[in-house]
């Protein structure tokens, strides 16, 4: 009996993760991520597994990489996750000055390796290539998120010296990235830190300008034939897929197959004509959605969708009651990335947004943009732990 | 401030949220709304199809005989995709087939290059169909050397030969009937693209490129029972377009027999006949240019027999026409031998029209029992008509005036018409009994013969007149004025009678005039007719008054031997005339071979047992020698057949025209001088028959002489087994 006495009663938990190691994290968040990782890996090997067999390879060889990606992409956000997220802050200038260097090593011939007309990615010794232009993204939102809160935490909203500086400093990384002709990358950059700046609070004018000069460079981009010729035929055939259907609207219009062919119900997970029969290019990096849309139909793509949606929900959630203002920009920015990323690549999937080379967040093949969605989720886990007030970060 | 920011914050999330339902919208309109087509789409894209042509259907004579049939030929064929993936992309093998077809290299090449791809040859030499399909190199190949290619598969990778059907005309009894069979021809790109934009059933596959289809005669109006259905082979194929496997297969349907009216030993006699009657016009010192024979069953209408000439052999169609073939056919110096004069040739019918005034008098007043005066000549207006060679008659009945084809009888007749029409100021609704009659009898309209090519001639009266004037008065007046400047430089005299007549016409050329009328009741003027719009007037008077259609074709079978359409007859007008005049008609055709014009040539004839009804013409044709007509029917006491034979440029009806069909009749009647034995007619049984021929289990037809073609002392048809292979 003393033996049972002696025993310290334990601490009343709201759910079997909530001791210590894991008190304040978004499960809800998390377990959004974690379903869409699952059905990306079913989509990736559906997509890839007849083109394998066909190259005499085995039928999972995309798969296992896939899965090794998801799980070092989690490993990484649960390191984020146990630091502060004042760490990135404090580190935010080296991760830009990283993530410059990696973008103009890129451009570096021997180095950088282009792929589907774009040069975004270094190779890595062992078969591996890695893309700059997606750690830029993180980079990018810590640095502005950092610049507009910085010397002025009292003041609350950034004076119009601090927006000028943050977006030179933003400049310097997408020009470069436009160097690589990844146009869509630049957009998604753009519309983060249209993000990061309207939640700042800066001036309305500020937002306005930043809209119309966005306008204005693309219109001049394309004058000065600055937009390359690949680029202007698939803005025209993203209008008209039928104008040159075995050219640049071969993509587009095999998508619009593939997906309209789904119905309600889809033709079955392995068994849609369209993606078995090979017929759509880059079905497991920048088309997965219509391996979704042809064998899951309206449901399942539904889901996916759905998911992305509340994903976007409890980030912004945590944006609104984070414990600073740094913590806020920052979850902003990566709302406004995985929103705008997500809206482009399924927008294009269902042709109702040029095609650009940009992945599904969490769901497309491709370990870069694994990786940093991961950790970009870590980022927005550990900002959400600290609303939490029994979280004694780690490292402060 | 704290607040603007989670606004801001609150405002962008709704956005992002709007994104995604817009997201879902879309997916919406795409798979539920749209999603019908998109999965034809895929479908599309994921299969290809694989045509096997099919036979194309025999087209066979009233008792069975094929007139038009397929022969096998052995055809070299190479799979481009096996030969691509050779070493060398085909070069030794492609050398290889021309030393052993002894063709050139660069045929065979250009025979393998799809059309529209960088320098393809054009069409036919590249290839316009799909290249999941063999392409065809040569054909008529020689057993020895398609078996020297089949028993070297290594050597000939991708390459095969086949027996394959191709069209062969038989000629039984050494017969033409090039204008009847016609001919087929290869698909082209615009009749795809046709069908392309009319579409076409969800059953029928539709035209494929390197079809052949009908392009004249029976083979063009049935084409769509001969041409069959192709075979169907549905091959899924993945997007670098390699075959995964045959997903499904339908036989190709062969086509479907068509049984024609014609008789193929009957028609062979019509165009000896139509020969002989040119060479008789010739050795007459007549220019002979052109003539055509009809023999149609006045029972229903059908077409026993048509000739044309000059004609030309039909097999230059097989394995395609060159150029300078085709330049012959249809050169004018030549006659152009590929317009059938039958149906496509325009001529003045003179006397032989006198039926249809002597009808359109009958039944507008004029008594059948009185007698009319038959002058030399006769003045109508300020001209004087005369009668052909001046002959007169006296006082003489109808009946006379038609065995003795009496113009002046007809010009008084028609002038009497003329002026209770109004003469040259018409009544409100003037008679036009002549003209009228004219179209009743299927006149000015075509006869809705089933063959495609087909003109309606013309009926010279007072609306045709009118058209004319409305079409060319512009040009008249303005030469009448102007006169002819370009003439008068050589022939000053010509060129004012020239300007006369454009005055005239211009003035008055809109008036039926006395003359206009007088001309047209003997069938000169305007008026012009085919030989067979003139043979169904005639088989109408024979049968009591029904104008029928003809018809070429009997009725459609399937290859079992089963009837898949039997063609009826099918009546076009019915004579508006009595019974009384009907007959009267009829007893004066029958007298005109006793004691008319006639006669001559039927002297012998034993025309007590088998009454002919008979009319000459000879119709005059400005700066031409005359056209030889002779129109028949008979036996005039029971009609079964009618023959109308005509020669342009040929002299008389009865010296040039008569004695053929004469022949005709003799043949059809089993006729051997003074003998009449029914089993020795020409026809098989004595009649023509509405019987259908029988169809072996081997697809080919029974027909009366085919224990004779299948005589083992005659040559042997080759067995196609050694060079199937594939």
């Amino acid at each position: 009996m003393t033996y049972w006495s002696s025993e310290t009663p334990k601490a009343p938990s709201r759910n079997r993760f909530n001791d210590s190691f894991f008190i304040g994290y978004d499960w809800v968040l998390i377990t959004s991520a974690l379903i869409l990782s699952i059905i990306g890996s079913i989509l990736v090997y559906s997509a890839s597994k007849q083109r394998l067999i066909d190259a005499g390879i085995n039928a999972d060889f995309y798969l296992q990489r896939h899965i090794f990606n998801i799980i070092v992409g989690i490993v990484l956000a649960l390191i984020v996750s146990r630091f502060s997220f004042r760490t990135a802050r404090a580190y935010a200038i080296i991760i830009y000055a990283a993530a410059v260097i990696g973008l103009i090593l890129v451009l570096v011939p021997g180095i950088g390796k282009s792929q589907g007309g774009a040069q975004a990615w270094i190779a890595l010794p062992g078969g591996f290539t890695f893309q700059p232009s997606e750690f830029t993204k993180v980079a990018l939102i810590t640095l502005l998120a950092m610049v507009l809160t910085e010397r002025r935490e009292s003041e609350l909203v950034p004076d119009d010296r601090d927006v000028l500086f943050g977006l030179a400093l933003a400049g310097v990384p997408a020009l470069l990235v436009l160097l690589q002709n990844d146009f869509g990358t630049v957009i998604i950059i753009g519309a983060t830190l249209l993000s990061v700046l309207i939640v700042s609070g800066v001036k309305l004018r500020w937002i306005y300008g930043s809209i119309s000069a966005v306008i204005l460079a693309g219109f001049v981009a394309s004058q000065l034939n600055f937009i390359k010729d690949y680029q202007l035929k698939r803005l025209a055939t993203f209008i008209d897929p039928t104008l040159d259907p075995l050219g640049a609207g071969y993509n587009t219009l095999q998508a619009r197959i593939a997906i309209g062919s789904g119905g309600w119900f889809g033709q079955g997970l392995f068994s849609g004509p369209q993606t078995q029969g090979k017929y759509v290019p880059a079905q497991r990096t920048d088309f997965i959605f219509t391996v979704a849309g042809e064998e899951l139909g309206f449901f399942g793509s539904t889901l996916i969708i759905f998911l992305i949606a509340m994903i976007l929900y409890r980030i912004t959630k945590i944006a609104m009651n984070a414990p600073d203002r740094f913590g806020r920009l920052a979850a902003a920015g990566v709302a406004g990335w995985f929103a705008i990323q997500s809206f482009e690549n399924i927008g294009m999937n269902l042709g109702i947004m040029p095609v650009t080379g940009v992945p599904l967040p969490f769901v497309s093949y491709g370990g870069s943009s694994m990786f940093v969605s991961w950790m970009a989720l870590g980022l927005i886990v550990a900002i959400g732990r600290e609303i939490d007030d029994r979280v004694t970060p780690l490292i402060r | 401030m704290q607040d603007k920011s989670v606004i801001r914050l609150k405002i962008i999330r709704v956005i992002f949220l709007s994104l995604m339902i817009t997201l879902v919208g879309r997916l919406f309109f795409l798979q539920i709304s749209t999603g019908e087509n998109f999965v034809k789409a895929s479908q599309r894209n994921a299969f290809r199809e694989i045509y096997t042509p099919p036979v194309r259907g025999l087209i066979l004579d009233q008792v069975g005989r094929p007139v038009v049939s397929n022969k096998s030929t052995l055809v070299v064929s190479v799979n481009t995709r096996i030969l691509e993936n050779t070493e060398d992309k085909g070069a030794s093998v492609i050398t290889r087939l021309s030393q052993t077809l002894q063709i050139s290299e660069i045929y065979i090449r250009d025979r393998l290059t799809p059309c529209g791809t960088k320098g393809a040859k054009r069409p036919p030499i590249c290839w316009s169909g799909s290249l999941f399909q063999p392409i065809p190199i040569a054909k008529d190949v020689s057993r020895l050397v398609a078996l020297e290619i089949m028993e070297q598969r290594t050597l000939f990778p991708g390459v095969s030969a086949e027996l394959i059907a191709v069209r062969d005309i038989p000629r039984p009894f050494d017969v033409n009937m090039a204008h009847i069979i016609g001919y087929v021809g290869p698909v082209t790109d615009v009749e795809i693209e046709k069908q392309k934009q009319e579409g076409i059933s969800a059953d029928d596959i539709g035209l494929q490129n390197n079809d052949s289809i009908g392009r004249s005669g029976v083979e063009r109006f049935y084409d769509s029972y001969l041409r069959g259905k192709p075979g169907v082979k549905v091959m899924a194929v993945d997007k670098a377009a390699n075959i995964k496997g045959v997903v499904s297969e339908t036989d190709p349907e062969s086509g479907k027999y068509v049984v024609l009216n014609v008789d193929a030993k009957l028609q062979s006699l019509v165009e000896e006949q139509l020969s002989a009657a040119i060479d008789r016009a010739r050795s007459k010192n007549y220019v002979g240019e052109s003539g055509a024979a009809v023999v149609v069953d006045v029972k229903n209408g059908n077409i026993l027999a048509m000739a044309t000439y000059p004609s030309y052999d039909p097999r230059i169609w097989l394995g395609g026409i060159t150029n300078e073939q085709f330049e012959l056919l249809s050169n004018p110096k030549n006659g152009i031998p590929l317009i059938s004069r039958a149906t496509q040739g325009l001529f003045v019918p003179a006397s032989i029209y006198k039926v249809i005034t002597t009808a359109a008098a009958a039944e507008n007043g004029f008594d059948l029992n009185a007698i009319y005066q038959c002058p030399p000549q006769m003045e109508i207006g300020t001209r004087v008509f005369r009668n052909y060679e001046s002959i007169g008659f006296g006082p003489i009945t109808l009946q006379r005036a038609i065995e003795v084809s009496c113009d002046t009888v007809f010009y008084d007749i028609a002038n009497t018409l003329w002026l209770r029409d109004g003469g040259l100021n018409p009544i409100d609704k003037p008679v036009d009994a002549v003209e009228n009659m004219s179209f009743a009898f299927g006149l000015g309209s075509k006869t809705g013969i089933d063959l495609p090519e087909e003109v309606r001639g013309r009926v010279g009266g007072r609306i045709f007149k009118r058209n004319f004037w409305d079409k060319n008065h512009e040009v008249w007046c303005e030469r009448a004025e102007k006169g002819y400047p370009e003439v008068e430089a050589v022939d000053p005299e010509r060129a004012k009678m020239l300007q006369k007549f454009a005055t005239e016409n211009c003035t008055e050329g809109m008036r039926f005039r006395a003359g206009d009328a007088v001309n047209i009741s003997i069938g000169q003027g305007d008026t012009v007719v085919t030989p067979l719009q003139m043979a169904m007037a005639y088989a109408a008077i024979a049968n009591g008054g029904t104008v029928y259609e003809p018809r070429v074709v009997k009725a459609i079978m399937n290859a079992d031997g089963s009837v898949a359409e039997k063609i009826e007859p099918k009546v076009k007008n019915k004579l508006p005339i009595s019974n009384e005049t009907l007959k009267y008609i009829q007893k004066s055709l029958e007298t005109t071979t006793i004691s008319g014009t006639g006669a001559p040539p039927f002297v012998g004839f034993p025309l007590s047992r088998i009454p002919v009804a008979t009319k000459t013409g000879t119709g005059e044709v400005l700066g031409k020698q005359s056209t030889s007509w002779f129109a028949s029917y008979a036996p005039a006491n029971n009609p079964q057949y009618a023959v109308v034979l005509m020669v342009a440029q040929g002299g008389t009806g009865s010296g040039t025209s008569a004695p053929s069909v004469r022949r005709i009749y003799e043949e059809l009647f089993g006729i051997r001088g003074s003998t009449i034995d029914p089993a020795t007619s020409i026809l098989e049984g004595g009649a023509p028959t509405s019987k259908l021929p029988t169809i072996r289990t081997d697809g080919l037809p029974d027909y009366p002489e085919i224990d004779e073609l299948l005589n083992p002392t005659s040559s042997p048809s080759p067995t196609p087994t050694s060079g199937t292979t594939r």
